[in-house]
C-alpha cells in the first residue's frame, strides 16, 4: 500500500476515520458536491436524476408487490386483484407501479430526445450514448416482462406474440421460442420465468446506470451550446446549484405522477388486462405498451415475418452506432440550421409511429406505418451522414459564460470575467 | 534461444489450462441452460379423445391440446371444393388439400396463427372468416382457407395439423 497516499481531511473525526480506510467521502464530494456543470444547462438536464429517481420508485415499490403476489397461473391474476382490494395500500403500490413504468419511459425518451439534439453522443460521450441504449434496452425487456404478470389477457397475448417473434429465426427460431417458455406456449414454466428475470432485471439497469453516470462524470455534462467547458467561470458546483434545480424538477414532476397515480390511475392501462388470461380467445386488438407501440408499428408496417422483426430489432439497434453516423463535430443542433429540422421531423415520426402502433394495421393506418419506417431508417442512413457533409454550421459561441452573459443574464455581467484568452478560444474538439 | 523451449512448455501449459478451464465452465453452464427447455412432466402431457359425433356439417369445435387450441371442422360440400381447386403450386407454403385431411369431410387444425401464435377467428358462425371463407387472423389479418392455407397477410405458414387418428367414425384422438 502507498504509505504517501493523501488522505483528504475533514473536521469531523468520524468522517476522517472512515476516509482513511475507504476514500468513499472524498469520492462523493468529488463527483456530486464539486462536480462541475455547465451553467447554461436548461431543465433537460434535470431528467437523468428523475429517471434515477423513478428507477428507485420502481425497484421500492416492485418488491413490495412481489411479497404479495403468487407467479402461478392459476393464482396470478387474484393474487394482483387481492394486492388492489385486500392489501393495505396494495391499490397504491401497484399504480404507483404500473404509472411508474410509464413515466419511466416518458422520462427516459426525453432524456433521449435532449442527447439527440444537443449531440451529447458525440466525442467524447460515445460510450456513454452506447450504455444508455443498453439501459433503454433493459427496460424494454424489463417493462414487457413485467407486463406479463398480472396475467390477464393482454399480459398472455402480449407475451404470445412477442416470444413468437424469436421463431421468425430461420432454422433455430422454433427451438430457441420453445427454450425461452419452458414450454410449448405461454405457461406456467413461461410466467415462473418471467417473474424471476422481471425481479433481478432492474438491479442490472441499477448497475448500469451506475457505469452511465460514472461515465459522464469523466468529460463532464454536455450544455445547450454543446461547447466544452473552458474556464471555471462556465461551470457552477452541482452541489448546492444543480442538486436543487433537479428538486425543482422533482417536484414538478412529483405533481404530474401523483395527478394520474390518485385521479387517473388507467388512462394508460388497457381495459382487455382486467380479464384473466384465456389461452382459447384472442383479443380483437392486441395493443402494446404505448411506450413500446413506435416499435410495433415497424414490425406490423412489414408484410414478411422475418423482415418485420429484423427491421423491429434493427431500429433499436441502429441507435448504438448513431455516434459514427453523425460526422458533423458541431454537438448542438442549435447551430446546425439543416440538421435541426430532420431532428425534429424524426421525433414527430417517432410519435406519428406509437400513434398509429396502438391502432388496426390497416388502410391508411398501415400507409402512415410504412411511410414512418422509411423515414426512421432514411434518418440514420441518408440524411445524418449527408447533412453532416453539406451542411454549414452557424458560428459557435466562444464560451459558456460568453452565452450566459449574452442571452440568460445580460444585467449580471458574467462575461466579463469570463471571456477566455485567445489561446484557449480554439476549441480543441471541434 | 536456450530460452525457448522453456517457454514452448510454459505456453502449452497456460493453453491446456486455459482450454480445460473453458471446457469445465460450458459443462457446469449447460445444465442451467437446459433447466430451461420444457420439463418431462410438460412433454408428457399426453393425447386427448373427442368425440365428433355431434358436429353437424359446417360447424367447427375448438378443444385444447397441450393447452393450445385446436380446431375439428365438418367441412361442407363446397368448402372441400374450394379447397381442391387450389393449385397448390399458387400458394405461398405449398400443400394439397388431400395431403392435409385423412377424411376429407374432417380438417383437423391447431388453432394457432403461423404468424405471432394469436387464435384466428372463423370458429363462430359470427366470426369474420377472411377473405378465403376458412379463418382470418385479427392480430395482423392473415387470411387463411378452408383448408386451413395461408392465402394472404404476414403469416408464412399453413395452420398446423397435429397428429391425430380415427378410432372410430365418432371418435379422434389427437397427439
Amino acid at each position: 500500500m502507498d504509505k504517501n497516499r493523501k488522505v483528504h481531511q475533514f473536521k469531523n473525526p468520524v468522517l476522517n476515520w472512515i476516509e482513511f480506510r475507504l476514500p468513499i467521502i472524498s469520492y462523493f464530494k468529488k463527483e456530486y458536491g464539486d462536480y462541475p456543470m455547465p451553467k447554461n444547462c436548461n431543465y433537460f438536464w434535470s431528467f437523468g436524476a428523475l429517471a434515477t429517481i423513478t428507477l428507485v420508485t420502481m425497484i421500492v415499490s416492485g418488491i413490495f408487490l412481489a411479497m404479495n403476489y403468487t407467479p402461478h397461473t392459476d393464482m396470478a391474476f387474484d393474487s394482483v386483484e387481492r394486492i388492489m382490494r385486500d392489501v393495505n395500500y396494495g391499490w397504491l403500490m401497484r399504480y404507483i407501479h404500473s404509472n411508474g413504468a410509464a413515466f419511466f419511459f416518458i422520462i427516459v425518451y426525453i432524456h433521449i430526445v435532449r442527447a439527440m439534439y444537443f449531440g451529447s453522443y458525440k466525442y467524447p460521450r460515445e460510450l456513454n450514448w452506447i450504455l444508455g441504449v443498453f439501459i433503454f434496452l433493459l427496460m424494454m425487456a424489463t417493462s414487457f416482462l413485467g407486463y406479463t404478470l398480472p396475467w390477464g389477457q393482454m399480459s398472455y397475448w402480449g407475451a404470445t406474440v412477442i416470444t413468437n417473434l424469436f421463431s421468425a429465426i430461420p432454422f433455430i427460431g422454433e427451438g430457441l421460442k420453445t427454450w425461452l417458455l419452458g414450454d410449448y406456449n405461454v405457461g406456467n414454466a413461461t410466467l415462473n420465468r418471467f417473474f424471476a428475470l422481471h425481479y433481478v432485471l432492474p438491479f442490472v439497469i441499477f448497475g448500469v446506470v451506475g457505469l452511465h453516470v460514472a461515465a459522464v462524470h469523466v468529460h463532464g455534462s454536455n450544455n445547450p451550446d454543446g461547447i466544452d467547458i473552458k474556464t471555471n467561470n462556465d461551470s457552477v458546483n452541482f452541489f448546492p446549484y444543480m442538486l436543487i434545480k433537479d428538486t425543482v424538477a422533482m417536484c414538478a414532476f412529483g405533481v404530474a405522477i401523483s395527478a394520474v397515480i390518485f385521479f387517473g390511475p388507467n388512462l394508460m392501462a388497457e381495459v382487455d388486462n382486467y380479464i384473466p388470461a384465456d389461452p382459447l380467445v384472442t383479443p380483437a386488438h392486441i395493443v402494446p405498451n404505448w411506450y413500446l407501440a413506435p416499435f410495433y408499428a415497424i414490425l406490423r408496417a412489414v408484410p414478411d415475418k422475418l423482415g418485420g422483426v429484423l427491421l423491429m430489432f434493427g431500429a433499436i439497434v441502429i441507435l448504438f452506432v448513431l455516434p459514427w453516423l453523425d460526422r458533423s463535430k458541431v454537438r448542438s443542433c442549435n447551430y446546425r440550421p439543416i440538421y435541426k429540422w430532420f431532428m425534429m421531423g424524426f421525433f414527430v415520426n417517432f410519435f406519428a409511429l406509437g400513434y398509429v402502433g396502438m391502432l388496426p394495421a390497416e388502410g391508411l393506418y398501415l400507409l402512415i406505418a410504412r411511410v414512418g419506417l422509411l423515414y426512421y431508417f432514411g434518418f440514420f442512413f441518408i440524411i445524418t451522414p449527408f447533412v453532416g457533409w453539406i451542411e454549414k454550421p452557424s458560428k459557435l459561441p466562444l464560451s459558456i459564460s460568453d452565452v450566459y452573459a449574452k442571452n440568460i443574464a445580460p444585467n449580471i455581467g458574467g462575461g466579463e470575467k469570463g471571456i477566455p484568452s485567445p489561446a484557449m478560444q480554439k476549441d480543441t474538439n471541434l | 534461444m536456450a530460452k525457448k523451449p522453456k517457454n514452448k512448455r510454459r505456453d502449452f501449459l497456460q493453453l491446456s489450462t486455459v482450454t480445460l478451464g473453458a471446457v469445465g465452465t460450458a459443462a457446469f453452464i449447460w445444465p442451467f441452460l437446459k433447466s430451461m427447455s420444457p420439463a418431462e412432466d410438460t412433454l408428457a402431457a399426453g393425447s386427448t379423445e373427442v368425440d365428433i359425433s355431434a358436429i353437424e356439417e359446417g360447424q367447427s369445435i375448438t378443444i385444447k391440446w397441450r393447452g393450445k387450441p385446436v380446431f375439428i371442422k365438418k367441412r361442407t360440400k363446397d368448402e372441400i371444393d374450394a379447397a381442391k381447386m387450389v393449385q397448390a403450386s399458387e400458394l405461398r407454403d405449398p400443400q394439397d388439400d388431400a395431403d392435409r385431411v385423412q377424411k376429407e369431410e374432417w380438417l383437423v387444425l391447431v388453432g394457432v396463427c403461423t404468424h405471432l401464435g394469436c387464435v384466428p377467428l372463423g370458429q363462430k358462425v359470427s366470426d369474420m372468416k377472411g377473405e378465403y371463407d376458412g379463418w382470418y387472423c385479427p392480430c395482423h389479418g392473415s387470411h387463411y382457407d378452408t383448408s386451413g392455407r395461408i392465402r394472404k397477410g404476414p403469416a408464412p405458414k399453413n395452420l398446423d395439423v397435429p397428429p391425430y387418428t380415427f378410432l372410430n367414425d365418432n371418435t379422434i384422438k389427437i397427439g
